[in-house]
């Protein structure tokens, strides 16, 4: 079947042996160019347990790795990857043709050897014909009807695919004339009806209603493509006089009132978010070009017999849907009636499907309260507005900073009684002018309470910044009481103890360190000079004070 | 002749300039009536006058609008006294009729600028500066002159949109060495008087009690320049430093100070509106500086 040119590898340290790889019926072989060569190899398809290989792209050669059931594990390195995805392909594909007949396994020999291989059948068939017919035996038809078994069995197998719709929309079934009379021909097929029926159900429905009763089956469809043939001339003027004499005829002109119903159902469903009117741009029906009536001619508008008319997007449309839903009905009858109706009742089920779906309406329901409350879609409410009219931000910030500033005065009507204010202060002259100071200016209570607060005001100014910053609050505390709080003595041998420590360090270590260490030592040691130099300065003074002080005893004594 | 002037012109001889605070809008919704007040004022200037007979008392009334001089006790005529049944010095007569007269003044300004709507604050900067006008002509008199202080009795709040001229008038006194008294009487506190006062050496309180004026004014403010040296008085705990930008007259804590004028804004300008300096960009905003700081720090 197929041969590459590979190298072969038992494993991944192998140099690899040079040779052909061919995918026979069942099996791989390897064949070595060089035929001294012992690496031979076979392995049979259904062996093969997977197959992994080097991705394309990676710097590695295109590399199959193969392992079979046993646990060995075959690597063939390709010229190119797609040689190496070729034979992958093959090799999946006859994996998957394996594991079919895996099933098959335990039936006669025959067969799975009939099913390997078309052309081994037909080898079997040419040997087993020479040995019955030409030995006659068996005659010709007898040989054959014993194996037409084996056809039927495999077309059944096959014919598990359903069987689509053709794609050649039923409109475009065209009448057939004879050239001479004004008679014309529709043929008609079982096949062609179904699809009639698919795609229109009110012909269905009136293929129920009239057929057999009122009409015979001929007549029916004869009044059908009368309809349609009207329909085709575009002669909508005669179609709606023809409608208007025969009501079946009308039937067949007139919008199918089902579909529509089942068209509304469908648009009832489609989520209530979805604006239609806005998608009415992408729609083509109002460009120019697109009215085209299915056999390539212009639509001519006729507004008032529209009801007659269908465009072509709607039977493109009602053509898909059906050929998307397939034959779904499974009557196999030339009977015309049992078509129908089965088609009717699928019709049916799926409508009822549809329609009891109670939690798909509620729920649809919920969706269209939910969107009721979406304010775009709700009519605009006219609340009541008063226009915001600030003609320059700084005057109104600065209105607002005047009201935050007189308010706690209550003083925000200001300019209403400005013209108050002053009649008030006048009012207060012309008092004191006429009543003189009050007799007692001031009661002696208050001038007490003015000359306390004011003494305490002082005083406790004085404490806070009144005082001298030189001075510390240890300073006015007697000597004694101030060493014993402050142990002065121990603090200053403390201090000095730190000091000499602070040395000691700095000779510790390395000199190459001890710039280092002095700098970060300098402050410390220079806070502690500051504070000895001010203890000896005060001592100093305070010993010269004291002295001073019991000299002016001694002098006031005396 | 020269010598006695010279003693008679010692140190405690005073020129007291004091602003009177006749803002209607102040006045008009408070406990203490303007009457009450008049009658603490006008007793505690009879004080002033009595405690040395050289002393004098300028009295000028700060308005909403306007201001003027009221008083001037070298004006009047000391043997013009017609002690009348009120009980009042007579020489109060004549400061009553002109105020009677400056506030209808006020009134007729006040109605001209009917648009305006600031705050409800006196012209500060005017008085003051007209005291200085007049303390200046006292020290262009000769040099025998009381020595002169202002005492502003203020009760409306500070008028931000005053800012410069109040600060003016505040430097022109500290060149002039007058100190500026303060008696705040409002409910706020006064930027303005806090900082005349800090910074020209004056006294400033804000007394509590209204009613007690009268005790406040001779306790503190009628000591004199040379008392004061060893009087107690009291000093406030703070100073309230805020300023008011040169752009929108507002009163900020944190702005923008123009490096070559010192004026103040609240906003960044690419150009001082005062001097006219163009600023370049903000070179706040570089980390580098930051980090050469941290850099530096070990280095040294």
């Amino acid at each position: 079947m197929s041969d590459w040119q590979v190298k072969y590898k038992s494993s991944l340290k192998d140099r690899g042996t040079e040779g052909i790889l061919k995918l026979r019926e069942g099996m791989l072989l390897f064949v070595p160019n060089d035929p001294t060569s012992d690496s031979k190899l076979k392995v049979l398809t259904p062996n093969i347990k997977s197959q992994k290989y080097t991705k394309e792209g990676s710097k590695k050669p295109a590399w199959l790795n193969l392992s079979n059931k046993q646990g060995d594990s075959h690597i063939f390195e390709f010229q190119n990857y797609q040689d190496m995805h070729a034979c992958r392909a093959l090799i999946t594909k006859a994996l998957a043709k394996c594991e079919e007949e895996q099933p098959k396994k335990p039936a006669a020999v025959l067969t799975s050897a009939e099913q390997l291989s078309i052309a081994d059948l037909e080898l079997r068939f040419k040997r087993l014909h020479k040995e019955f017919v030409e030995t006659k035996v068996l005659t010709e038809d007898e040989f054959w009807a014993t194996r037409k078994k084996l056809l039927g069995k495999d077309s059944i197998r096959k014919s598990k695919q359903q069987v689509g719709l053709k794609s050649m929309m039923v409109s475009g079934i065209k009448p057939s004339t004879d050239g001479r009379t004004n008679r014309v021909t529709f043929n008609l097929t079982s096949e062609i009806i179904f699809q009639i029926f698919a795609e229109k159900p009110a012909v269905r429905q009136a293929f129920i209603n009239y057929v057999p009763s009122k009409m015979t089956e001929k007549d029916f469809w004869t009044k059908y493509f009368r309809a349609e043939y009207l329909y085709s001339t575009k002669n909508t003027a005669v179609a709606a006089a023809e409608a208007a004499e025969d009501e079946e005829l009308a039937v067949f002109l007139k919008p199918d009132e089902i579909l529509a119903q089942e068209a509304r159902q469908k648009i009832r469903r489609v989520d209530p978010t979805l604006d239609m009117e806005a998608d009415q741009g992408d729609d083509y029906t109002h460009l120019m070009d697109h009215g085209i009536q299915r056999d390539g001619t212009m639509d001519v508008v006729e507004p008032q017999n529209g009801q007659f008319r269908r465009s072509l997007l709607q039977d493109l449309n009602r053509h898909a849907a059906v050929v998307l839903e397939g034959r779904n009905i499974d009557v196999d009858s030339e009977n015309t009636r049992s078509v129908a109706e089965a088609l009717a009742r699928v019709k049916q089920v799926s409508k009822a499907d549809g329609e009891t779906t109670k939690d798909a309406n509620q729920e649809r329901l919920a969706r269209m309260s939910r969107l009721a409350e979406m304010e775009d879609l709700q009519a605009p409410q006219n609340f009541p507005l008063a226009p915001l009219s600030i003609k320059d931000p700084r005057d109104y910030f600065e209105s607002q900073q005047g009201n935050v500033v007189n308010e706690p005065r209550g003083a925000g009507t200001l300019k209403r009684n400005v013209h108050e204010a002053y009649g008030s202060l006048k009012e207060s002259i012309l008092e004191i002018r006429t009543k003189g100071l009050r007799d007692p200016l001031i009661k002696p209570e208050v001038a007490f309470e003015v000359f306390r607060s004011l003494t305490q005001t002082i005083s406790t100014a004085k404490n806070i910044i009144g005082k001298n910053p030189r001075e510390s609050f240890l300073d006015r505390l007697p000597k004694s009481t101030r060493d014993e709080v402050l142990h002065v003595g121990k603090l200053k041998d403390a201090m000095s103890n730190s000091y000499s420590q602070l040395e000691a360090m700095k000779e510790s270590v390395q000199s190459e360190l001890r710039h280092q260490l002095s700098l970060l030592v300098r402050p410390m040691q220079q806070a502690l000079d500051a504070a000895f130099q001010h203890y000896d300065a005060d001592l100093q003074r305070r010993t010269a004070k004291s002295a001073r002080g019991s000299a002016g005893e001694a002098n006031g004594s005396v | 002749m020269a010598t006695v002037a010279s003693k008679l012109y010692s140190d405690d001889v005073s020129l007291l300039v004091l602003l009177l605070d006749t803002n209607p809008l102040f006045w008009s919704n408070r406990s203490t009536t303007f009457s009450q007040f008049l009658s603490h004022v006008l007793a505690f200037l009879n004080a002033v006058l009595g405690l040395n007979q050289l002393n004098r008392v300028v009295v000028i009334a700060t308005g909403y609008c306007s201001c003027d001089y009221i008083y001037d006790s070298s004006l009047t005529l000391s043997g013009n006294s017609e002690s009348g049944r009120t009980g009042m010095p007579a020489l109060f007569g004549s400061l009553l009729e002109k105020l009677e007269d400056f506030i209808d003044k006020d009134e007729e300004l006040i109605k001209e600028q009917e648009h305006d709507e600031r705050i409800a604050s006196s012209l500060l900067s005017g008085s003051l500066s007209m005291a200085l006008c007049y303390i200046q002509r006292i020290f262009r008199s000769g040099h025998l002159h009381p020595q002169p202080r202002i005492l502003c009795l203020q009760g409306s709040p500070d008028g931000p949109e005053q800012y410069v001229a109040v600060m003016n008038s505040i430097f022109s006194a500290q060149r002039l060495m007058v100190p500026i008294d303060s008696c705040y009487i409002g409910t706020q506190n006064s930027a303005f008087l806090q900082q005349a006062s800090y910074i020209t050496g004056g006294v400033h309180h804000a007394p509590k009690q209204l009613d007690g004026l009268f005790q406040f004014l001779t306790t503190i403010f009628a000591t004199d320049l040379h008392t004061r040296s060893f009087v107690q008085l009291p000093k406030p705990v703070g100073v309230d430093f805020r300023a008011s930008c040169f752009c929108h007259k507002k009163t900020i804590d944190m702005g923008y100070v123009c490096s070559v004028c010192l004026s103040i804004f609240c906003e960044h300008h690419k150009k001082c509106s005062t001097c006219g300096s163009v600023f370049g960009q903000s070179k706040l905003d570089g980390a580098s500086t930051v980090s050469d700081k941290k850099r530096k720090a070990p280095d040294s």
